[in-house]
């Protein structure tokens, strides 16, 4: 088969899944993937790991379009990855649609398959 | 021999005179200064901030002893002048007289008291001094108090904001047809109508007061149309009147007010007036800047300098926090005359120019005024508008294209802009001042130029000036301000949170005015505790906006890993706890565990899936949440007391888990570390705590304010009591205090320092009342704070927190 290049969109759950100023992760493979909602109903997906010190971008605060890590408080671009203020870094960005109330996460082509575990509607 | 200067009335515009009479020849006259009032001069028109909890009196103090005293002015305050002797030259007090060469009439206003049935009860009151305020202040600690203000124009609305922001139920009875009807036209009476009735005032217009009932004291207010309105208090604000009596008696011309030429002298020359007391060319005023031109042209006329007093135009603000509201000039409708309308419903916005002959008349903005100043100078200029009358009603920054920056704006003025309308104050006397006289801050441009001094809406605009002159040598914060979303420092934010009631994030930032839309990491936890703080049985708890520590009650370590601890109460457990937490450690296969500094065990390297599963078997073994990730109570360490020790004098052990069960699951500003020792060898270090106990014989020694962290510091002794309850109460009023008045993220011992160790004492250990009434406080908190955590989630509460949304597998690659 052909290696296709390009972007995979594969659902994940649905909006109400991820509280408001949150986030949730989604494991695939080794990374994970944390994804976010902000105040304003925008969803944001970046790798779970800080550019500093690989802190867990998903347990932070999440303000405006930006994250704070949890660990060493560095404030992350939800629509870049990359740091602000004076640090300097960047972090893994996907691209997230919304159709209607479900939330697609564009994957590099062939790095996922169908939802093994389903989502968690709790 | 130096002249005698007699003053009476110690109001705004005396004092305003007496300043100008120092600058100018400060030898001139022996000032006696009479006023009605036990105090001297003050701010009257921030008496309503101060109604309303956003000020303290002290902070709208014009004038004090020390600055009479400077000025070797004699003051009788308290001393109300009957009479003038113009004869002898002498004026009269119930205590004794004064003679005088040049006598200043500066007496004021009353205000006016409807006269229906019932005016004279107890609990119907004016809105006009200090003890007005009090009066009403104190009748709104009552719980479910009703005040109804009678008259909507400037005063009674801030009236009714104040009182309703202190949580009374405010009835705001208005006989004209829309509120404000001098300053505002229909439209915006109408949006400002709407707006104080979202704060949940009730406004009545229309309304013509037939009698105030009541027995004793006044029970309600009945209107002509025979509507009740239950009242607590009824405050009259429905205008003022000059208070010429003295003046009258003395037989000088008075017709409304005392009639004064330009030189406010009356019709005998030893004698002048000024203020809301005098008529000058058949027009009385009641606005500030008026009367402050007025002080000027007196104080001219005493060292016979030549001054003349003009009619001036004048523009009106709502000192409402959180309203917007502007007006000036005449807006009345007529045929030669146009009006250009801007109305933006989703913002709240409406703003209405009137023209004649292509120059303003009248300007009324609601929602959004910081064109206004601009409009005004334009006003009183009668500037030809005919050039920009099509983009004119955007304001300032769009004729000079898409300025957006308010520096731009500012910047743009010219020199004889006027920046502070009450005090008559024009943009170049400011920037003079700033660069002439090396000012650097607010308050000495306050001090120097008088703008921003009296009501203060202009204070933008002053500090736009001081970093426009200065650059970024200005620091406009002598505050540090919580972070970079809000100028105010956390004091201003506990205080108007309060004052204004405020009861969510939300709310906060809109009211607050956040220049972010939902914060950050540094605002959002602090707001989120104050509020927790604050109002305990009425706030949700935001989770969003705590650390995630707190979101998942446990702590978070460097590989994203947590650990847990739970509670041991005092330090001490069995053999039944130990076997549990083998177990668990076994069952997760917890990589370490480890006792801590603080008698407890922690199990570190939990999977942050596992967490509820691990709270769930711990629960089953009795253990709470040890609350180790909390800024609130962490742990009371304890030595084994006068059960096992040879020199124990106390049960520290058994006191140490009495006070860890009575306060345990409570917030506070930072962590809070306990530790009760039995004797003074002080084997639980007690002596470095937060609070500690050290048990002697004769009771308990208490001490706070201890450090072993960043910073090393031994407690400060806070007393000596005799029983174990009272060691409680005192440790518990003094986290109150604590929780009460605490930075986010402030120890302690940094607190107590900031505010004084004998203060803590004071209130602590002087004041029974105040110590029970923090006591008390922190009980009510405590029914809505010891809920375990952990045995919440592992029943299922916030269970998204620990479960990934999904999981992708990946496909095996050909």
């Amino acid at each position: 088969m052909m290696r296709m290049t390009g972007q995979e969109w594969v659902p994940i759950g649905t909006l109400h899944d991820i509280p408001q100023r949150g986030a949730r992760c989604v494991r695939n493979g080794d990374m994970t993937i944390a994804v976010f909602r902000t105040t304003d109903d925008r969803v944001f997906a970046l790798e779970d790991k800080c550019p500093h010190r690989a802190g867990p971008l998903s347990q932070g605060i999440v303000h405006d379009g930006c994250v704070t890590c949890p660990l060493h408080n560095w404030v992350i671009s939800l629509e870049t990855g990359r740091a602000q203020g004076a640090d300097e870094g960047g972090t893994a960005t996907f691209a997230v649609r919304l159709e209607g109330q479900r939330i697609l996460l564009a994957l590099p082509c062939g790095s996922a398959s169908a939802i093994a575990e389903s989502c968690d509607h709790g | 021999m130096t002249e005698k200067l007699v003053v009476v009335g110690a109001g705004m515009a005396s004092g305003r005179m007496l300043e100008h009479l120092f600058e100018a020849e400060p030898n001139a006259f022996d000032v006696t200064l009479f006023g009605a009032e036990p105090r001297g001069n003050y701010n009257r028109i921030m008496l309503s901030p101060v109604l309303a909890g956003e000020k303290t009196f002290e902070q709208i103090v014009t004038h004090d002893a020390d600055w009479y005293a400077a000025n070797r002015v004699t003051c009788r305050f308290g001393e109300t002048v009957t009479k003038i002797d113009r004869k002898r030259k002498v004026i009269l007090t119930a205590r004794g007289e004064a003679r005088y060469d040049k006598l200043v009439i500066a007496t004021g206003s009353a205000p006016f008291i409807i006269p229906v049935a019932g005016r004279d009860l107890p609990g119907v009151m004016a809105f006009r001094d200090l003890d007005d305020v009090n009066t009403m202040v104190a009748a709104a600690e009552k719980p479910n108090a009703r005040a109804v203000v009678i008259g909507g124009g400037l005063l009674g609305l801030e009236a009714a904001a104040a009182l309703r922001g202190r949580g009374m139920e405010v009835v705001v009875l208005h006989l004209m047809g829309h509120l404000m009807e001098r300053q505002l036209d229909p439209a915006a009476g109408y949006l400002l109508r709407k707006e104080l009735e979202d704060r949940g005032i009730r406004i009545h217009t229309e309304a013509q007061t037939k009698a105030i009932l009541g027995d004793e004291r006044v029970e309600a207010v009945l209107l002509d149309d025979g509507t009740i309105y239950p009242a607590d208090i009824v405050v009259m604000a429905v205008g003022i009147r000059p208070e010429t009596r003295i003046a009258t008696d003395a037989g000088l011309h008075v017709e409304r007010g005392i009639v004064v030429n330009d030189h406010m002298t009356s019709s005998d020359p030893d004698i002048l007036a000024i203020g809301e007391c005098v008529e000058h060319e058949s027009i009385c005023y009641g606005l500030v800047a008026p009367l402050y031109d007025m002080a000027k042209v007196a104080a001219r006329a005493l060292v016979r300098e030549d001054a003349a007093f003009r009619p001036v135009e004048t523009a009106t603000q709502l000192k409402v926090t959180g309203v917007s509201l502007y007006s000036a000039g005449d807006f009345a409708e007529a045929d030669d005359r146009e009006e250009i309308v801007l109305r933006d419903a989703s913002a709240g916005v409406y703003k209405r120019l009137v023209l004649k002959d292509n120059r303003i008349m009248g300007a009324v903005l609601y929602g959004e005024t910081s064109d206004g100043g601009w409009f005004f100078d334009m006003l009183k200029k009668g500037t030809d508008v005919s050039d920009m009358r099509e983009t004119l009603i955007f304001g300032q920054a769009f004729q000079g294209g898409a300025q957006l920056d308010p520096m731009a704006a500012v910047a743009a003025l010219p020199d004889d802009a006027e920046i502070c309308g009450c005090n008559g104050v024009c943009k170049g006397t400011i920037i003079g001042a700033i660069a002439g006289k090396g000012l650097a801050s607010l308050d000495d441009v306050r001090a120097h130029t008088k703008a921003s001094a009296s009501c203060g809406t202009c204070t933008g605009l002053v500090e736009q000036l001081l970093s426009l002159t200065l650059g970024d040598t200005y620091n406009p914060a002598a505050v540090t301000p919580v972070c970079g979303c809000t100028d105010l420092g956390h004091d201003d934010v506990r205080r108007l949170i309060r004052a204004k009631r405020l009861k969510s994030i939300p709310a906060v930032m809109q009211e607050l005015e956040w220049k972010t839309s939902c914060g950050c990491a540094k605002c959002r936890p602090a707001l989120n505790y104050y509020l927790v703080s604050d109002w305990p049985d009425e706030y949700a708890d935001d989770y969003q906006s705590r650390f995630i520590n707190e979101r998942v009650h446990a702590n978070i370590q460097k590989d994203g890993t947590y650990s847990v601890v739970p509670r041991m109460w005092g330090g001490v457990t069995s053999s039944a706890e130990l076997r549990a937490i083998a177990d668990v450690v076994d069952k997760f296969d917890i990589p370490a565990v480890k006792v801590t500094g603080g008698q407890r065990i922690d199990m570190l390297g939990i999977r942050k899936q596992d967490l509820p599963a691990v709270w769930a078997e711990l629960s089953k073994a009795g253990f709470v949440s040890g609350h180790a990730y909390a800024k609130g109570l962490r742990t009371v360490k304890t030595c084994v007391g006068s059960d096992w020790c040879r020199f124990g004098t106390q049960d520290s052990t058994g006191l140490g888990i009495r006070i860890e069960k009575f306060m345990w699951g409570s917030w506070t500003p930072a962590k809070v570390k306990m530790a009760v020792s039995g004797c003074p060898r002080n084997c639980a270090e007690a002596t470095c705590k937060d609070v500690g106990v050290i048990c002697v014989e004769s009771g308990f020694e208490i001490h706070f304010a201890g450090a072993a962290g960043l910073d090393i510091k031994g407690t400060e002794k806070l007393g000596l009591v005799r029983s174990e309850d009272e060691a409680l109460e005192h440790i518990v009023a003094l986290v109150q205090m604590y929780r009460e008045q605490g930075h986010y993220l402030e120890r302690i011992y940094k607190w107590a320092k900031r505010i004084g160790y004998d203060e803590v004492r004071r209130q602590i250990m002087d004041d029974a009342d105040r110590r029970k009434a923090y006591f008390d406080r922190f009980v009510f908190s405590q029914k809505f704070a010891q809920v375990d955590p952990w045995s919440e989630r592992a029943s299922g509460k916030d269970k998204h927190e620990f479960r990934s949304m999904a999981t992708l597998s990946l496909e095996a690659a050909e």
